[in-house]
């Protein structure tokens, strides 16, 4: 192959790899916003703690994030359904602003904890079990980007059969339909709710420990991945899982290629443009209902 | 009233009372960000839609009145009006749009939109790319220069005479049938429109008066720091703070965006100097704790806490009286 099809077909690749992260990490803002309406402008932060967790274990355990992964996940489950518990319970009948409100409190909560705890310095994960990199045809693949879009697709997949295979995945989507008529049926909103609230962070879990194996670690990493996450579950549809799996992709090509077409600098311009040219042109997005 | 007053003149007299530079710079970011969340209020407390993109209005404010004085040796007391007329006519270009987005939409679109504003004034090398504008001192401390540099007097006095127009505009919107359809559309905007009221036009005039205010502000902060780029004046974080203030102190109210930056700033600027560092960052924790509990327990913020006190105060003391009449009647 050419030399410029070669970096574009590279492109395509990084592009892909790092869309199926974003797919996990939209997924999971959008299970919660599907079944209560509501959006967690913490989610970046949550994915900040994910990362600084499987950080520390490999730092002061040595324990490999591939092997942290499980209990990352299992931590930030617990930690979706304490929030909700918390805080998100209080102010699910309370005006749009107030709902607002407290996750953007919340997102200024622990960003700045994280500041003050572990200061603003970058950290990285050094050598893991996925460190390296293949080739295929001339094409350079990161080891650790491969795993983690390996382990998003995954980790999407599974949480995709567990909603459409299992009763109370059933269940989770009812409630989401209509809170009140699966109230009816016998099912416990507020145990949805938790639920939502815990499989929306374990996803973030999940991605934060693959994020890891690669991606610099600071205070603000969240507010980096945040936005992308807003744009990809708005242009797969609020509250669409399959909606969100491929506007995750569509992102990561499009930021990529993107960067590699135009100008490096202006690929986030340009997916925040796709953001405010799907909620003026297509406001429910690719498989959104509302 | 006697308090009001009272507060007033002391607001005036602050820096003479207090001619320490520390106390007099943290009065005068104290007011600055007074009158940014009154600005904010505008938009975000009175016509309810919230926006995280405010900066972009600061950020026109202040490099628009710094180039044309660069430029064109244009004052920038002028700079400063032609900075609220670029973030009017923006303001205009964004809002159209994206007012028949709801809620939390809309909030994400600001963030947006001001992070695109940051990337093309970072990538723009005509006005100063990443690096930004250093701007030229003017010696004299005259009042037409609109900058000082033998004390800070002229700054202060300049900030709370914006600050008195933003209060005193605040104050007539409540007193307005502006002011009250906006109140409308913040609470039912469909309501609001079954009733004949023209939703996209009066956020528009919200969110002119909003940018228009941020934007002036914007200029003063440039002749204050006298240095601008676009990390500094096209942050998020100023869009966050702003909103911030107005959140904690009572969005929708006159006081409430006062009282928030009147316990932000000297919080921040204190940590910022004493735990320094690391720490510089806590009171920023403590504020997302008191967002948090704020939301849940009163979205109204201080002021509505504030008023909740003031009404249970009063209807305790009508049924003291009521009591102590019947007791009379009685005894």
């Amino acid at each position: 192959m050419s030399p410029e099809v070669t970096l574009l077909v590279q492109s395509l690749v990084s592009g892909l790899l790092i869309g199926f992260v974003f797919s996990l990490l939209s997924v999971g803002l959008t299970l919660i916003f599907g079944v209560m309406d509501i959006v967690n402008f913490a989610h970046g932060e949550h994915l900040m703690l994910a990362m600084y967790l499987t950080f520390w274990m490999w730092f002061l355990w040595g324990i490999d994030p591939l092997l942290s992964l499980p209990v990352v996940a299992i931590a930030l489950f617990i930690l979706g359904v304490l929030t909700y518990k918390v805080l998100i319970k209080y102010v699910l009948d309370a005006p749009m602003l107030a709902q607002i409100f407290v996750t953007f409190g919340l997102m200024i909560f622990l960003r700045s904890l994280a500041q003050v705890l572990w200061s603003e310095d970058y950290r990285r994960i050094g050598d893991t079990w996925v460190s390296g990199r293949i080739e295929i045809a001339g094409i350079f693949i990161g080891l650790p980007q491969l795993v983690a879009a390996i382990g998003a697709v995954i980790t999407t997949g599974l949480l995709y059969l567990f909603l459409k295979k299992t009763r109370t995945g059933w269940a989770l989507e009812a409630t989401a339909e209509n809170k009140e008529v699966a109230g009816l049926m016998g099912i416990d909103a507020e145990r949805m709710f938790a639920l939502a609230w815990g499989l929306g962070l374990a996803s973030v879990g999940v991605a934060g420990a693959l994020l890891a194996t690669f991606n610099p670690i600071s205070p603000e990493v969240g507010a980096i991945f945040v936005l992308v996450t807003f744009v990809a579950v708005a242009l797969g549809g609020f509250g669409s899982v399959p909606g969100a799996f491929v506007a995750g992709i569509i992102i990561g090509v499009v930021q990529v290629l993107g960067g590699f077409l135009w100008e490096p600098r202006f690929k986030t311009v340009l997916v925040y443009a796709i953001y405010l040219g799907v909620v003026f042109i297509r406001p429910q997005g690719l498989f959104g209902q509302r | 009233m006697p308090a009001l007053l009272a507060a007033i003149l002391l607001l005036i007299a602050f820096p003479y009372l207090f001619t320490q530079p520390f106390l007099q710079r943290t009065m005068i970011l104290v007011v600055m960000w007074s009158v940014l969340g009154l600005a904010w209020n505008f938009l975000g407390g009175y016509a309810g839609q919230v926006s995280f993109g405010h900066a972009i209005f600061f950020g026109l404010g202040a490099y628009t009145s710094t180039y044309l004085f660069i430029e064109y040796g244009v004052s920038p007391w002028l700079g400063m009006i032609a900075g609220a007329v670029v973030a009017v006519i923006v303001s205009a270009i964004i809002g159209w749009p994206s007012f028949r987005l709801a809620g939390h939409y809309f909030a994400i679109a600001t963030i947006a939109a001001g992070e695109i504003f940051a990337i093309i004034f970072r990538n723009w090398k005509a006005v100063g790319g990443a690096v930004g504008i250093y701007l030229p001192i003017v010696r004299g401390d005259k009042l037409s220069n609109f900058q000082f540099h033998d004390s800070k007097i002229g700054y202060y006095y300049i900030i709370l005479a914006m600050l008195g127009l933003a209060a005193l505009t605040t104050y007539a919107l409540e007193r307005n049938r502006v002011g009250y359809y906006l109140k409308a559309i913040r609470e039912d905007p469909d309501a609001a429109r079954s009733l004949g009221i023209n939703v996209t036009l009066y956020k528009m005039y919200a969110m002119a008066l909003s940018a228009a205010f941020t934007a002036i502000v914007g200029a003063f902060y440039a002749q204050f720091v006298l240095y601008i780029s676009p990390n500094t004046v096209f942050a998020l974080n100023i869009s966050i703070q702003m909103a911030l203030v107005a959140i904690l102190g009572g969005t929708g109210t006159l006081a409430g965006p006062i009282i928030g930056a009147a316990i932000l700033i000297p919080m921040a600027e204190y940590t910022r100097v004493y735990l320094g560092g690391r720490a510089g960052g806590l009171h920023l924790v403590v504020y997302g704790l008191l967002i948090m509990i704020i939301s849940v327990y009163q979205p109204g913020g201080l002021m509505a806490i504030y008023n909740q006190w003031r009404r249970k105060e009063t209807a305790q003391k009508m049924q003291q009286a009521a009591d102590a009449a019947s007791a009379a009647r009685e005894g």
